[in-house]
């Protein structure tokens, strides 16, 4: 029973490495769209940069303020500055060019810096031109525009040339405001406070003394740090894509052994293989057994071009890996049975089947990575033998986790690869059709 | 070595094999002869342990097969319809495939491979990828294949089907080889004249029922006709000629006319046709031609159905 087991699984490994262009596109395909999601979600970790929102600033004003902001935006890490006049900007603000454009009108600075003092005075307006395709971007342009205008005005109020003339103003003209007594006295103390301070600052500057930098700032700073088990251990977007794809792809290709199968059933071929003195078992488990080896073998060819290329890592157990991958193949081997056993058609089958693996890859986290799922979602997938396959395989590369982590999957994969192997074998219609 | 009992065989509504029996001794080649959808493909599938019947037995010498495994499988040799070889590999890869699914270790496979190539004439081809193949190399290939392991019994359904004369004359001695070997051969097609040449005994189905099961010489005595006597009357013409004039000498059977031409079925082309061309001289009907013809066993399936084997 060996000799012909062997001798068949032989064929198929040799029916699939022959065919040079079907090799091809089983990893090509999968490389080629692993590359991107692995790109668009993370890409390797450190070295990707978010990209810069385009932003132009019109500056008709000229104040010390005004230069303030802009060089203020031009230094913003997330926003791609420039500075343009008020058509300019229109015009690149419709044709999409740039997401926000901000103006700055005449006599801004010494507008704000009343207003900073006194929120009775009038508040000086800055025009905001913006693309409404980019309504999420605005809100996040106008949070940092915010931060360096009350950057820009406070420093300049507290120790600029239009601050000094405007507290002298001020103190100036307390006298004749009409604010209540007890506040003018406080108002007037600060201001005060604030010219003697400038006093001093003056003193230092003129002794050669550093002067400390003055002016509100966003008391915060954002550190960002992604999470992942080990330290050093960074999410890595191509080994969740490849291990992605290469699921996807490897079902189809248990879609092909299926069809392949049903195909047969028409041909002498079958006959012949019906008329020779074999079991079942021999008949379907050969088929099984190559199916699962060149799954394994695509898996392997995939995780080794993006580890050599994008610096994926099995930062894992390489066990947990490999039992992974092969609880993977023999799952896929065994639907591809399923397949052929179920199957009417050859025609009819395939659509179905790739509706159906369309979605098990999709719900099993395989395109977008299961933890951006709504939490029902989430919870709802867990029954998807796809997504077991890929927490397996996000378990053992880049989260960096121990067997243990991949036990569950394998466990999982196999019973499942069993259960599927099982009503294969029940359900396979022997008989040849005439 | 073979003998099928009572094969039925339905597809829901559709009686595929309805009652078939048949018999064939170690060493004869039986004809199993029926217009497209007689049923049988069916009956070989049934007889290789493809297909299980709805009732009826089929015996390998005297025992019926037990399951997939049965080493008796290995009395068989199977031929399929259907090319029933992998395109995308070698004809010797195919061959030490099919050699192998029977236990055969690779000397063995070997010696069995270049013999069947040999005998097949492609042994020059033996490492060319079968797609490459004609249709007439496909079909020697097919019947190869179900060589290797050396069967007693060969069931050839349509093994010459879409091949051109000269490779079924290849395929054909190929064939009377195996025959000369003591090969039991069951040979399937819905050629009259094939089955004329190889088989010793036939057996025509119809519909899934054997209408006729006989040797050569049984089914000739089937037709009315033996001979069919053609003469051509001198000017074309049978100007006040009566068949019916014809038709009462003794040993005529049938008459045709058509323009100058008769057609003259007759029982015995020695006794009866002195008679006739004598009438037709004394009669005024000289003739300038005269052909005789022994009648095709073709018209026995158009006699015993009222349609012809191939429509
Ligand atoms: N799998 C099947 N399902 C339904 N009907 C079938 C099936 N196989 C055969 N039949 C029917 O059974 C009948 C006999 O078919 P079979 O193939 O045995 O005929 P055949 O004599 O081999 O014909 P051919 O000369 O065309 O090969 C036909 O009516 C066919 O339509
Ligand atoms: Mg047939």
């Amino acid at each position: 029973m060996l000799a012909p087991f062997l001798a068949l699984t032989a064929k198929d490994l040799k029916l699939f490495f022959r065919n040079r262009r079907a090799l091809l596109m089983t990893i090509a395909a999968p490389i080629a769209i692993g590359s991107f999601f692995g790109y668009i979600f993370g890409g390797g970790g450190a070295s990707t940069e978010p990209s810069r929102i385009p932003v132009l600033a019109v500056d008709q004003d000229g104040s010390t303020v005004s230069r303030e902001i802009t060089a203020a935006l031009t230094a913003d890490k997330n926003l791609a500055m420039r500075t343009a006049t008020l058509e300019q900007a229109r015009e690149a603000v419709r044709k999409g060019k740039a997401t926000v454009a901000f103006v700055i009108p005449k006599g801004f600075g010494a507008d704000a810096g009343r207003a900073f003092f006194n929120g009775a005075a009038a508040k000086p307006e800055i025009g905001v031109l913006y693309d409404p395709s980019h309504g999420a971007e605005m809100g996040m342009v106008e949070g940092i525009l915010t931060g360096h205008v009350m950057e820009a005005v406070s420093k300049e109020m507290f120790n600029g040339p239009t601050g000094r003339a405007m507290v002298k103003d001020t103190l100036a003209q307390l006298d004749t405001s009409t604010m209540p007594a007890d506040q003018k006295t406080s108002l007037r103390e600060l201001l005060h406070g604030l010219d003697g301070w400038n006093a001093v600052r003056d003193a230092d500057t003129a002794s050669g003394r550093p002067a400390p930098s003055a002016g509100l700032t966003v008391p915060y700073q954002v550190k960002t740090e992604a999470v992942t088990s080990g330290a050093g251990v960074k999410y890595n977007g191509y080994a969740h894509s490849f291990g992605g794809m290469g699921i996807q792809f490897i079902l189809f290709m248990g879609i092909e052994v299926g069809i392949g199968l049903l195909t047969q059933r028409h041909t002498g071929v079958w006959k012949r293989l019906g008329a020779a003195p074999l079991s079942r078992g021999v008949l379907l488990g050969s088929r099984a057994t190559s199916a699962a080896l060149t799954s394994m073998f695509v898996l392997m060819v995939l995780f080794a071009f993006a580890g050599v290329v994008f610096g994926v890592r099995i930062a894992g157990s390489v066990a947990g890996f490999l039992g992974v991958c092969a609880a993977f193949s023999l799952m896929t081997a065994a639907w591809g049975l399923l397949i052929a056993a179920l199957g009417k058609t050859p025609e009819a089958t395939r659509g179905l089947a790739i509706v159906t693996t369309l979605f098990m890859v999709m719900l099993g986290g395989a395109w977008v990575p299961t933890f951006v799922f709504p939490a029902w979602l989430q919870k709802l997938t867990v029954v998807i033998p796809t997504r077991w396959a890929m927490d397996g395989l996000d378990a053992t590369t880049w989260r960096g986790l121990g067997f243990s982590a991949a036990a569950l999957p394998i466990v999982l994969l196999t019973g499942c690869a069993l259960v599927f192997g099982a009503l294969a074998v029940l359900r396979f219609r022997w008989e040849v059709d005439g | 070595m073979l003998e099928v009992t009572a094969l039925r065989k339905s597809y829901g509504d559709i009686v595929a094999v309805d009652g078939v029996s048949l018999k064939a001794g170690r060493g004869e080649t039986i004809g199993l002869l029926g217009p497209n959808g007689a049923g049988k493909t069916t009956t070989v599938s049934m007889i290789a342990g493809l297909l299980r019947p709805d009732s009826g037995t089929v015996l390998i010498d005297g025992r019926a097969l037990a399951g997939d495994t049965d080493p008796a499988k290995r009395a068989i040799g199977l031929v399929p319809q259907d090319i029933g070889l992998y395109p995308e590999i070698s004809a010797r890869e195919n061959l030490h495939l099919f050699g192998a699914l029977y236990g055969m270790d690779r000397a063995q496979r070997r010696r069995a491979i270049d013999a069947a190539l040999d005998l097949v004439g492609l042994a020059e081809r033996g490492k060319d990828k079968v797609s490459g193949f004609s249709g007439g190399m496909m079909r020697r290939l097919n019947l190869a294949a179900a060589l290797l392991h050396d069967p007693q019994l060969l069931l050839l359904d349509e093994p010459t089907v879409g091949v051109d004369p000269q490779s079924r004359n290849a395929i054909f001695d190929n064939l009377e080889t195996l025959k000369q070997r003591g090969k039991t051969l069951l040979y399937t097609t819905h050629y009259m004249e094939e089955a004329e040449r190889l088989c010793d005994r036939m057996v025509i189905i119809d519909h899934g029922k054997v209408i006729a099961d006989d040797t050569l010489q049984g089914l000739h005595r089937l037709l009315p006709v033996a001979n069919v006597l053609t003469v051509e009357l001198e000017g074309a013409k049978a100007d006040g000629l009566r068949p019916e004039d014809l038709r009462a000498l003794p040993g005529v059977q049938s008459v045709e006319v058509d323009g100058g031409t008769l057609s003259i079925g007759i029982r015995d082309l020695a006794a009866d046709s002195p008679g006739i061309l004598l009438w037709l001289v004394e009669h005024g009907h000289p003739f300038s031609h005269v052909a005789s013809e022994r009648a095709s066993l073709e018209t026995v399936f158009l006699t015993l159905t009222g349609r012809s084997l191939r429509d």
